[in-house]
This record gives C-alpha cells, sequence and structure tokens, in this order.
C-alpha cells in the first residue's frame, strides 16, 4: 500500500522554481533518504507532505499530495484534512522546534493535541491514559527521566528524541524527518538514526529522511531518493547509487578521500 | 525679583505643611485602600482584554485586515491619557471609583495590547510551527506555541503596568473618580495644608511598598 504519493508537484517561490513535476511514490514500511545539494529542495518537498506548504496553482486534478490515503493537498489548496492528516504525520525539525519553556513531558502531550476534544486541550486536562502514554513514549528514546525537566535544559540529541517521543505520542503511521541529524554530534547521530530505524523495523511505520551525510543514509536507508535543482535525478536502492551518479549529484568535483567514511564497509 | 519672592513664599508654605496631622488616618487609609481597588481592577480587567487584543495586533498571528484597524483603536486608547477619560466618565456615569476603574481600564489596554502583541512578534516561530506539524489547531497553536514562550513578559509587563496605576489612580481621584485623591484635592483647595502632608506621605509610602514588592516578583520572572 502506498503511504505517500504525490502527483506532479510544482513549487515556486517567485521566480525560483524549486519543486518541478515532482512525481513519487512511498510504500508502507519503507525507510527512505532524501538526498540533495543544498538548495535543492528536499525541506520543501517534506513541507508540502505535512501541509505546511501549499504547492502551485495547477489545472483541476492534475497536482496532487496523498499521505496515508488522505488528501493533504490538490491543485495548490489545502485539502479540508490537512490537520487530521498532519496528526497523522510525525514531523522531526533539524532545530527540534520544541516549545522550550514547557517541560518534557508537556511538548511530548502536545504530540495528543489532535486527538483531544478541544476543551480538554485548552485547558490542558489530558487523560491519565495519555500522559501513561506519553512516559511511554519518553521511555522508548531513553528519556523517561527527563520528564519533568524544561527542555531547554536537554542537549541537542536528547531534544531531538523528545521530538520523536512527540511523533510517537501522535501515533503516527509516518515520520518525515527533515535534517534530524545534522546539529548533532556522530553519537546523538546514531542513537537518533537508530531510534528512527527501530521504528520503522518494529512497527513498519514509513521512515522519510532528509541526510546531508551519503554514508548514513546507505548505512539506514534501503531506498534513496535525490533531488538535484527541484527535480528528481535519483530513485532507487541504496546499493545503486553509485559514486558517478553521486559526483553528478553533488556537482562534478570528484570527493575527496577523508569524505567516504568507512562507514560505508557496514551498509551490508 | 519677582523670582526670589515667590520663592519666599514658597518656603512659607513648605513651613506650612509641618507637622503633618494624621488626625483622620483610619479615614486616608480606607481611601487610600479604594484606589488600591482603582488600580487593581482597572489594570485586571486591562490585562484580560489586552490578550486577545494583544494577539490581535501581531502581524504575525492575524492578516492584515484584522491587525490594522485593532492597531488604530489601541493607538487611541493609549494616546488619550488617563485623566481626559476620567473627567470623561465622571460626567457619564458619575462621581466615584467606578470612573476611575473605566479610566484606568481603557488606557491601560491600549498600553498592554501594544506591548503583548510586541512580545508576539518576537516569538520564535519554529516552536509554534512545531506545534501545527502535530495537526494542532489554531487555537492550540496560540495556547502550547505561543503563550508559553510570552508568558514572562506579559506578566512583567503587567505588573509594571499595575505600579503605574497605583499613581495614576491617586491622580484620577482629583477629577472625582474616587479614592485618595478626592481627599488630597479637597484638603489643597481648603488650604489644609498639614493634612495635605499626611495624604501625601501615606500615598508615597504606598507606592514605594508597591513598587518594591512588584519590581522582586518581576525580576522572579525575567
Ligand atoms: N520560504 C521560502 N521562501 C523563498 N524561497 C524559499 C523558501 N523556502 C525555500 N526556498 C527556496 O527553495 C529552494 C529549495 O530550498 P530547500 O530549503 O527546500 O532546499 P534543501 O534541499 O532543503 O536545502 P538544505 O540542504 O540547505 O536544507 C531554495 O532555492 C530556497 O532558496
Ligand atoms: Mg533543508
Amino acid at each position: 500500500m502506498s503511504v505517500i504519493s504525490v502527483t506532479k508537484l510544482n513549487k515556486h517561490f517567485n521566480e525560483n522554481h524549486a519543486l518541478k513535476d515532482i512525481s513519487l511514490e512511498v510504500q508502507q514500511g519503507e525507510m527512505v533518504a532524501l538526498l540533495g545539494p543544498s538548495g535543492s529542495g528536499k525541506s520543501t518537498l517534506l513541507r508540502h507532505l505535512n501541509g505546511l506548504v501549499c504547492a502551485d496553482k495547477s489545472q483541476a486534478g492534475l497536482s496532487q499530495v496523498k499521505v496515508l490515503g488522505n488528501r493533504v493537498q490538490q491543485d495548490g489548496r489545502f485539502s479540508p484534512q490537512v490537520r487530521a492528516s498532519r496528526g497523522q504525520t510525525g514531523y522531526i525539525f533539524q532545530q527540534f522546534n520544541l516549545v522550550n519553556r514547557l517541560s518534557v513531558l508537556d511538548n511530548v502531550l502536545i504530540g495528543a493535541l489532535n486527538a483531544t476534544p478541544l476543551w480538554r486541550s485548552l485547558t490542558g486536562r489530558f487523560s491519565l491514559n495519555q500522559k501513561r502514554q506519553a512516559l511511554a513514549a519518553l521511555d522508548r528514546v531513553g528519556l523517561a527521566d527527563f520528564a519533568q525537566q524544561r527542555v531547554s535544559n536537554l542537549s541537542g540529541g536528547q531534544q531531538q528524541r523528545v521530538a520523536i517521543a512527540r511523533a510517537l505520542m501522535q501515533q503516527a503511521k509516518i515520520i518525515l524527518a527533515d535534517e534530524p541529524i545534522a546539529s548533532l554530534d556522530p553519537e546523538s547521530s546514531r542513537i537518533v538514526m537508530e531510534i528512527l530505524q527501530g521504528i520503522n523495523q518494529q512497527e513498519g511505520i514509513a521512515v522519510v529522511v532528509t541526510l546531508h551525510q551519503v554514508d548514513y543514509a546507505r548505512r539506514y536507508c534501503p531506498r534513496i531518493v535525490a533531488l538535484k535543482q527541484g527535480e528528481i535525478f535519483f530513485d532507487g536502492a541504496s546499493e545503486q547509487l553509485d559514486q558517478v551518479t553521486l559526483d553528478a549529484l553533488y556537482g562534478s568535483k570528484p570527493q575527496a578521500p577523508h569524505s567516504v567514511p568507512q562507514l560505508w564497509a557496514k551498509t551490508a | 525679583m519677582k523670582i526670589v519672592n515667590d520663592a519666599g513664599n514658597m518656603l512659607e508654605l513648605g513651613a506650612d505643611f509641618f507637622p503633618p496631622d494624621f488626625t483622620d488616618i483610619r479615614y486616608y487609609l480606607e481611601e487610600m485602600l479604594i484606589t488600591l481597588h482603582i488600580a487593581l481592577w482597572g489594570t485586571l480587567f486591562a490585562i484580560i482584554l489586552s490578550v486577545p487584543l494583544g494577539l490581535m495586533c501581531a502581524e504575525n498571528m492575524v492578516p492584515a485586515w484584522i491587525y490594522q484597524p485593532t492597531r488604530r483603536l489601541m493607538d487611541a486608547a493609549r494616546a488619550i491619557n488617563e485623566m481626559v477619560f476620567a473627567m470623561l466618565f465622571v460626567v457619564t456615569v458619575g462621581l466615584g471609583p467606578f470612573a476611575g476603574v473605566m479610566a484606568l481600564f481603557i488606557h491601560t489596554t491600549g498600553v498592554l495590547a501594544k506591548l503583548f502583541s510586541e512580545a508576539v512578534e518576537a516569538i520564535d516561530p519554529g516552536q509554534v510551527e512545531g506545534v501545527r506539524a502535530t495537526g494542532a489547531n489554531k487555537l492550540e497553536e496560540i495556547v502550547y506555541g505561543v503563550i508559553p514562550q510570552v508568558l514572562p513578559l506579559w506578566i512583567s509587563f503587567s505588573l509594571y503596568r499595575f505600579e503605574s496605576n497605583v499613581r495614576s489612580a491617586t491622580v484620577v481621584g482629583m477629577v472625582g473618580a474616587g479614592g485618595i485623591g478626592v481627599i488630597l484635592w479637597e484638603s489643597i483647595r481648603g488650604f489644609m495644608f498639614p493634612q495635605t502632608c499626611a495624604v501625601m506621605l501615606i500615598i508615597i509610602v504606598t507606592v514605594s511598598l508597591l513598587d518594591f514588592g512588584s519590581q522582586r516578583i518581576r525580576k522572579h520572572f525575567i
């Protein structure tokens, strides 16, 4: 079953054609890396999938984004179901985007807002069951002891794990992660990628993750989609992405030896 | 020469104030309490109304057709001094503390809505987007993404406004809007300088105590 389905998506920022006729399918249970040089449109594409940005207007029925069978946007208009769709989609940001002055637990509970009646959510009356779920989500990412801490006291790697716990709280069916490890040290990066991989393999939740390091993509993601200047430049199994394609993707200059770490050896 | 003469008069006048006459202290204190009430209720109503109005003045929260008219309305409420509002309300609702509360309420709403909206315009949009991305609606975005970011500033502004409203409340009393200002004005007009001095001392002590207390609370929040 196709959990993400993008048809003929175009996006202009003024004169800048950031996404060009993008069509993409992601199946249930896949873990996909989205690669591409800076400015190639990776973040823009992910933001379209969650209905955070609206595509260009188009002819009726021409372009659309569907997630989990629900329409997110069509022909440059948000569908009425866009919030319901966001509710089922976990979104991880490079800068974490947690609410700094709230506790870790409250940040995880934000993941329950979509499924909570308005009078409860606005007065902060989450049920005992929801609080248990939130603690379980924190336990899953190894942060159960931090529930009452303020988010701003946590390290970057820990904050990113809180963001993942928030997605778990949403009971998300897919996870979109926009450079989740770009501001983390190698050890935290490994932990975060392994948590995402664990969620993908145990729950069968599809994960789309944009990455800058090719070695991480090869190591954790069986499928790689590469964007170049707003177009899909490569889409296939990660073993098929060879050095020639990579050089063409990131510009013709050959990669310096030190940028090809041994991690590659472990991909099998 | 005139100035020297006037200065001499001033000294004589100053001497007339001492010693202060505290015979009616109970009455003074009761009226001081009414003044505090005027300041408290005027500020409190203003805070409650400034929360929605402050959000409606912020350009990162609402479209221009909402924030432009709301801002102009708040500009007007702020531009007109409390004293002017007090005189207007004394004429329309009559002498007494209610006129004072209304005067402070309207002017303070104009001030606080502006300060609140400036705090809202300075928030980190990423934190709000994080809430939006979970499927939260607009109200939930505000409660969970915006308010936590601005709350410390909002509290600090509100306390600061309360301090200055205690001072203003004594003045609006002088045009008949209730509280200790009424006694102050009557004793000045009746040339009862020792009583005037007592009332002024009570005002000075009360305002200083409140300023001190409120400053300490404000420090705690920033
Ligand atoms: N809100 C915006 N307003 C104007 N232009 C934008 C906006 N967001 C993205 N762009 C433009 O769209 C293009 C694609 O940007 P995008 O952020 O999607 O790239 P990216 O692949 O995520 O890059 P990076 O690896 O640096 O994050 C860029 O040319 C960028 O300048
Ligand atoms: Mg990006």
